[in-house]
């Protein structure tokens, strides 16, 4: 790899601009246009209903979600979605760090918690149907039930595993309780702490998706649902082609905010490699 | 907090606290409908739900129906396991594929597997090949990004090493590149195993082919109650076998193996 | 010399550590003094219980029996009177925040004005050569460098005593004696009183004013040595005194003494 960035500088200019626009461009979009093509000329030829062709996607893309359904539909959903992450994360990681920091409270709740971050999340969409019926809180509910547990979970581990010297120092120099919660215990839980947040949104995702497909008359997993029972191929395809969309841009938010609040961890693990 | 207090044995005191804390749990489930504090009809009086729990393990349709769920966990598993190994290895060390291939990866991730239930249903209709569609592009990712880690952490002196003394493709794969991908490739396994298991339930109860999860369904739109809380603790159980079972054997695979990473983020 | 008062009395000092296995005495009796404005460095063979030693001393564990005081107050935890700089930089700082912010979290309790909180660690900062170095964060810097952090938050700190716990057995020969030269200017130039528990022979000679020799465990004090080189040290010539030689000599006779479990002290 050095010997290589060596010899483009000894290069003349022109083949340096090429070679860098081959790896800034071609090397992230070729593969996917190249499959996209394939995708097209695929089913051009082929008279399999199922898989329409890219253009019409992106032709029922504009006319499903461009317009009224986007504030009907989408933003309803995605408001929910981000109101259960949100909650999840103040819920776990103020419930996590009270279990962390009690060894008793820790040894008490652990079978328990154990068993409720084994059930499948979905399964809770039925029962607290039950419980609240099919409203609006529910929705979020569900969504709170399933994604907090990788949250709570990983706070508890990265609480308890405080270094032991770091809390020495803090013991020294007498930091007061709440210093010490907010400079010592939770920034050196906060690399365990996100990597529970970035389960837990994964899970909300897919939780807003099912517990919409299940009991909603709205929604984005309802108008998706809604297209495939009707045959509308091309609109099902854009629905999935949105929540793909919805993916991205959700792990995307969280890489930029998970960058900046683990920009000491992301540091110290660069020097150490190098 | 920072004075070193003599403690009593901790061996006696966990599991103690731990049962505790579950029966603690029961007694206020338990008491909740009794004061009426949430109308039985929602939450059952937990004697029901256990006195259903042991019915349904006394019935034969009731293994049936876990079979069912099981054997497509086990199918999902097991085929998104091998592709992600083979793609993933393939990918992992040839570098061209992965800067190529970066982006196709970082955009289907995210994509909630539940999003394509749709399709297969569209696909395959309400059988076991539209849950495993679902159960499998799930499980695949993790265990591919897991490998992809693997391989790409080859120590760079072992490899030159093993380079210089003249060891064959072949031989690097299995003396080097395996044994530096295989606690990572159980990670990976581990997450994958409790995806397959929440998809595989969670198909059956959205798409309807036969298993726990459409008994879920069933339990739910019929109002029985009972039967819908027994059948959630049944998943819950489910769930901790296979979280212990596979914490289990990734454990022993990290165990004799020299270059144990610490628990970092994933 | 200036008058100076006791300090530091510690009697009869004993630690047992208990066990599944059975309890382990890591200090048997340790009695000593320390006046104000000394500098009194702590040897002893390795495994000898200077670490537990001087976290008694520092209120971060608390004795099996015997006294600890600090200007004749019994030590029952952590002092405000007293700073630790720990072997472990890495782990001693925290990497979240900035050099600034390290020196200056200790601070954030202490009832005082931000301009007078901003002047101490801006002071402290200088007085360890670290001034420009603020706003990094301490992975950035060397390993010398981040012992330098670890004792400016010390020093800002405004201890009457400053406890180190072998703060260079992990940094190259080079920077380590910078360092040491470093302790002596705080000493000398500021006066501040100085425990610095040690490895290292030499160090210990070349440091301190007095020189306590540690028993193997469980620990008693061997020996306690008034080192009698003059108060400028350089790191030339004064390791290349005579003076210097005997009393490392001495004190490495009775470090081997010490392993061996012989109590007699042949001077």
């Amino acid at each position: 790899m050095t010997a290589q960035t060596g010899r483009i500088a000894v290069r003349p200019r022109g083949r340096g601009v090429g070679r860098r626009v081959a790896e800034g461009f071609l090397y992230p979009l070729g593969l996917p246009f190249l499959l996209l093509v394939v995708w097209g000329m695929a089913s051009t030829a082929s008279e399999n209903r199922f898989f329409p062709g890219p253009l019409t996607i992106f032709e029922a893309f504009g006319d499903t979600w461009v317009g009224p359904a986007f504030v009907d539909d989408v933003l309803p959903s995605l408001y929910r979605l981000a109101l259960g992450i949100t909650a999840s994360i103040v819920i776990g990681i103020a419930a996590g760090t009270l279990i962390g920091l009690f060894q008793w409270l820790r040894e008490l709740l652990e079978p328990l918690l154990e068993f409720f971050r084994a059930i499948p999340p979905p399964v809770l969409i039925p029962v607290v149907m039950l419980l609240l019926g099919i409203t609006d809180t529910m929705k979020v509910v569900v969504i709170v039930s399933g994604a907090v547990w990788p949250i709570l979970l990983n706070t508890i581990d990265g609480v308890r595993a405080t270094d032991s010297v770091m809390s020495e120092t803090a013991d020294s120099f007498r930091i007061t309780w709440w210093e010490r919660l907010w400079f010592l215990v939770l920034p050196a839980a906060s690399p365990r702490i996100m990597a529970g947040v970035r389960q837990g949104l994964s899970v909300a995702l897919i939780l807003m998706v099912i517990s919409e497909m299940f009991a909603s008359s709205a929604g984005l997993g309802y108008r998706i649902a809604y297209f495939q029972r009707n045959y509308l191929i091309a609109e099902m395809w854009s629905g999935i082609l949105l929540l793909g969309l919805v993916g991205v841009l959700l792990a995307a938010t969280f890489g930029v905010v998970e960058r900046r609040v683990l920009r000491w961890y992301h540091g110290i693990r660069e020097v150490n490699r190098a | 907090m920072h004075v070193l207090s003599v403690r009593r044995p901790r061996s006696l005191r966990k599991p103690l606290l731990g049962a505790v804390g579950l029966v603690g749990f029961l007694v206020v489930w338990q008491l909740v409908p009794t004061l009426g504090l949430v109308n039985s009809q929602y939450l059952p009086y937990v004697t029901d739900v256990l006195v259903r729990l042991s019915e349904e393990f006394g019935d034969l349709a009731f293994w049936r129906r876990l079979g069912f769920t099981m054997t497509s966990w086990a199918i999902g598993l097991s085929v998104a396991t091998f592709a992600a190994v083979v793609l993933g290895t393939v990918v992992g060390l040839v570098p061209f594929l992965r800067r190529a291939t970066h982006t196709m990866v970082e955009f289907l991730r995210p994509i909630p597997s539940v999003a394509l239930i749709p399709l297969a249903v569209l696909l395959f209709g309400i059988q076991m090949q539209a849950a495993l569609v679902i159960i499998i592009y799930a499980s695949f990712w993790q265990v591919f990004v897991q490998v992809i880690y693997g391989v790409a952490d080859v120590d760079a002196v072992a490899r030159d090493t093993a380079r210089s003394f003249g060891l064959t493709r072949r031989e690097r794969l299995a003396y080097l590149v395996l044994p530096t991908a295989l606690p990572y490739l159980m990670t990976g396994v581990r997450l994958a195993a409790a995806v397959a298991l929440i998809l595989a339930v969670t198909s059956e109860m959205v798409i309807g082919n036969p298993g726990l999860g459409r008994m879920i369904e069933l339990s739910r739109s019929a109002g029985d109650a009972v039967g819908l809380y027994a059948l959630v603790v049944v998943t819950g159980l489910l769930g901790l076998l296979v979280n212990l079972v596979f914490r289990f054997v990734e454990r022993r695979s990290l165990s004799w193996h020299q270059s144990v990473r610490g628990e970092e983020v994933r | 010399m200036p008058d100076r008062s006791m300090l530091l009395r510690v009697e009869h000092l004993r630690k047992v550590y208990g066990s599944a296995t059975g309890d382990v005495e890591a200090i048997g009796d340790v009695s000593f003094t320390m006046d104000a404005g000394e500098l009194v460095c702590i040897v002893g063979p390795s495994g000898c219980g200077k670490t537990t030693l001087l976290k008694c001393l520092a209120g971060l564990l608390r004795p099996t029996s015997g006294i600890v005081e600090m200007d004749g107050v019994p030590v029952t935890g952590p002092s405000p009177a007293m700073a630790v700089v720990f072997q472990e930089y890495g782990r001693s700082l925290y990497p979240w925040l900035t050099v600034r912010g390290n020196v200056e979290l200790p601070l954030r309790h202490k009832r005082l004005s931000r301009e007078a909180r901003e002047k101490l660690v801006t002071d402290a900062l200088d007085a360890v050569g670290l001034g420009h170095a603020a706003r990094s964060h301490p992975w950035q810097l060397s390993g010398g460098m981040q012992q330098r952090v670890a004792i400016a938050r010390a020093v800002a700190y405004q201890p009457e005593v400053l406890i180190m716990d072998e703060p260079f057995a992990a940094v190259d020969a080079q920077t380590r004696a910078d360092l040491e030269d470093l302790v002596r200017e705080l000493h000398t130039a500021r006066g501040i009183s100085i425990v610095f528990v040690t490895h290292d022979i030499d160090e210990s000679v070349y440091l301190g004013e007095r020189v306590l020799v540690l028993s193997k465990s469980p620990t008693w004090v061997q020996e306690d040595l008034a080192i009698d080189l003059p108060p400028e040290r350089d790191q030339i010539t004064t390791r290349a005194l005579l003076r210097f030689t005997e009393l490392r000599t001495h004190v490495y006779d009775q470090i081997q003494r010490a392993k061996r479990g012989e109590t007699a002290a042949a001077r």
